[in-house]
């Protein structure tokens, strides 16, 4: 388990928040693979603080939004950048995206752009953990769009039957693309919802890390001891829901009210209040951080293209051998030259 | 003739032998559905499991089919290797996004990092007057779709073989098992489909075709139930002095294109039997494989014997009529020679 002292859990959200930058940056530069990136700006403090209490060996999903999530697991940034770069040494060789990043040695079993899809992927891999004894948690990472999927309460009523070591993880950033919660929620207290499936269910306020991660601690104890949880986590999705998307369907004063509630200032400032640092520290982290994040840019964009031979590999498991269809499609493609 | 050494079994009991096995060879294999414990599974394919291998490794489930075979991504990712079972095929408009978005395409996103070892069991086809939400074959659905492995078998040998080679392959396999074959009485008993199984273990290859019975003058392709139908129809043929070749496709992804094209190469005709719906299916991609790679070797322009573009139909008279059946590859037979 990481440590979780206010100055580590700054570094952590500052990671992300200057990720998400830099993931926009590529985009500007023309360097990203697609226009589809979803950023988790205004978000860090859930990804961080429920992150910070997974230990190694416990696996989670996520859903289109989850760059910050990876990198609180532990991700290497420069192959996150190089994948959403489409890039051959990005973390599934360009295949996956931004969207489906998935890395079984972080414990990663997927992104997921269906909204509410990686969810079940977590039941399975709690039985799993019970199974093989592992003492391990599995997390479901996904938004409050989620919560209008019936996947969401097929999943949460089976991990409760079944006492399956699960966590539930709702990210409420107060849009489902350009739909506000309360244009489609009719009871907004989500964590009701689960508390009626039997589940250890609270809702925190993203504001203070802090917060999410008392939160986060006590409930993970509880689905690490078979009482599945679910953690709803509220927050402001500071931009549009994809890169490209200017947020024409809420008002700037809104915005500006939402951005005000900025987990990764608030500890900056607590940070300030009390002591732990001074401005002089923490300007030199952040400068440490942006280095860290301009290098994975240079990685990104420096990174080979895949070779299209690689294309038609791994539709099916790597040891495998392919069906024909593919050798035929790949011998006509080599032919092409 | 039956040899005293014969061990014959129904596909249900070959289907619950070949998943006995692998439970006592690999603690990571377990099974999870609807009504398999208690009940033994509708079609008997989970018989006297849960007596041998208790309840949280034979496993009932909610009726949450996109949950539960989601779950089994999830455990197959973490290391397990679930059976799952669609109790009809025809459900799976309810989970396909746990199916195609997540089992079939997780490999291929990971770049190859993950393995998905799952086997996705589901029951299939009509002729009991069930309607149209409960008969179907949709082969052509799952075959489609690239990232599963798609297997049908049409008899005990085959249903054990596959099984096993399912069970232990790494990736998605879809195993379609056709209600007609099973064994269970109240569907009627295909004699075809009870053959001798060896006890010990064994895997028939996934992607390989069988030749059901040798021929020269026509080929006929099919799969599950249709083969039970092209071997009558071959008999009846053989009566007036036409030998037709049957091939069993037993797998559909991957395609065993090449025993395809040299059946056809050798007989000059070609009838597919597909109990699946006839526009853009299994059907067709057979009839695409033979005329793709060769055309001169054709005597006569191939023809399908499959279902009509039609949901299926509950009354007993109407769904009779639909079926793929013996008469109608005889039927289709004559009508390649006056082509």
């Amino acid at each position: 388990m990481k440590n979780t002292t206010l100055p580590q859990l700054y570094q952590e959200m500052r990671r992300v928040r200057t990720f998400e930058e830099r993931v926009g940056e590529l985009f500007v530069r023309g360097q990203s693979a697609g226009s589809m990136l979803h950023l988790s700006i205004g978000e860090e403090s859930a990804a961080v603080g429920v992150c910070a209490r997974m230990r190694d060996g416990d696996t989670f999903t996520t859903h289109h939004r989850g760059h910050g999530i990876f990198l609180a697991r532990g991700a290497d940034p420069d192959r996150m950048m190089a994948e959403i770069a489409g890039k051959d040494t990005g973390y599934c060789h360009g295949k996956g995206g931004s969207m489906h990043i998935a890395d079984m040695g972080l414990g990663h079993l997927g992104a997921n752009a269906i909204v509410g899809g990686g969810i079940p992927a977590v039941v399975g891999a709690g039985l799993s953990a019970r199974h093989q004894k592992s003492g391990a948690v599995s997390v479901a990472f996904f938004g409050d769009g989620a919560t209008g999927q019936g996947i969401l309460y097929e999943s949460m009523n089976m991990a409760a039957l079944w006492k399956l070591p699960v966590m539930f993880v709702c990210i409420n950033n107060q849009y489902g693309m350009g739909t506000r919660i309360d244009q489609a929620t009719a009871n907004p207290d989500l964590h009701e919802r689960a508390a009626a499936f039997g589940l250890a269910a609270r809702t925190v306020d993203g504001l203070e890390v802090e917060d999410v991660v008392e939160a986060a601690t006590d409930l993970m104890e509880q689905a690490r001891g078979g009482t599945p949880a679910f953690l709803a986590i509220d927050c402001y999705r500071f931009y549009g829901h994809a890169r490209k998307d200017k947020s024409p369907y809420r008002e700037e004063l809104e915005e500006e009210e939402g951005r005000k509630k900025d987990p990764v200032l608030q500890a900056r400032e607590k940070l300030l209040t009390t002591g732990l640092m001074d401005t002089a520290e923490l300007d030199a982290l952040d400068d440490e951080i942006a280095r860290e994040m301009d290098a994975a840019i240079d990685f990104a964009i420096a990174g080979e293209e895949p070779q299209m031979q690689s294309m038609f590999r791994d539709v099916y498991a790597p040891t495998e051998p392919e069906p024909e269809p593919v050798r035929t499609r790949l011998d006509r493609i080599l032919a092409q030259g | 003739m039956t040899q005293s050494n014969e061990r014959k079994l129904t596909i249900a009991r070959s289907m619950a032998e070949a998943l006995a096995q692998e439970m006592r060879r690999d603690e990571k294999v377990f099974v999870m559905g609807e009504d398999l414990a208690a009940l033994g599974g509708v079609y008997g394919n989970t018989r006297g499991l849960a007596d041998e291998f208790g309840t949280d490794r034979i496993r009932d489930t909610p009726i949450s089919e996109t949950a539960f075979i989601g779950a089994a991504v999830g455990a197959a990712m973490d290391g397990m290797r679930p059976v799952v079972e669609l109790m009809f095929v025809d459900f799976f408009g309810v989970c396909f996004d746990a199916i195609y978005n997540l089992m079939a395409k997780n490999i291929y996103f990971s770049g190859g990092s993950v393995k998905v070892p799952m086997v996705l069991m589901t029951s299939t086809g009509g002729g009991y007057s069930d309607a149209g939400q409960h008969s179907q074959c949709v082969y052509g659905t799952f075959a489609h779709l690239p990232g599963m492995k798609v297997v049908a078998p049409s008899n005990a040998y085959d249903a054990k073989g596959l099984m096993t080679a399912a069970i232990r392959d790494d990736s998605p396999v879809v195993y379609m098992y056709h209600k007609g074959l099973q064994g269970m009485g109240w569907l009627g008993t295909e004699e075809g489909a009870i053959v001798h199984t060896p006890e010990e273990d064994y895997t028939v290859p996934i992607g390989k075709a069988a030749i059901a019975r040798k021929g020269t003058d026509v080929t006929i392709v099919s799969l599950g139930i249709g083969v039970h139908h092209a071997l009558r129809a071959a008999e009846t043929l053989a009566e007036g002095g036409v030998e037709a070749e049957v091939v069993d496709l037993r797998s559909l992804v991957p395609l065993d294109r090449d025993t395809i094209r040299e059946s056809v190469a050798k007989t000059g005709r070609l009838i597919v039997v597909d109990e699946d719906y006839s526009s853009y299916g299994v059907a067709a991609e057979v009839i695409a494989t033979v005329v793709e790679n060769e055309i001169t070797n054709l005597k006569a322009p191939p023809k399908r014997v499959a279902y009509p573009d039609v949901p299926i139909p509950f009354a007993r008279v109407m769904e009779q009529f639909c079926l793929p059946n013996a008469q109608k590859i005889v039927a289709a037979y004559k009508e390649l020679q006056t082509a």
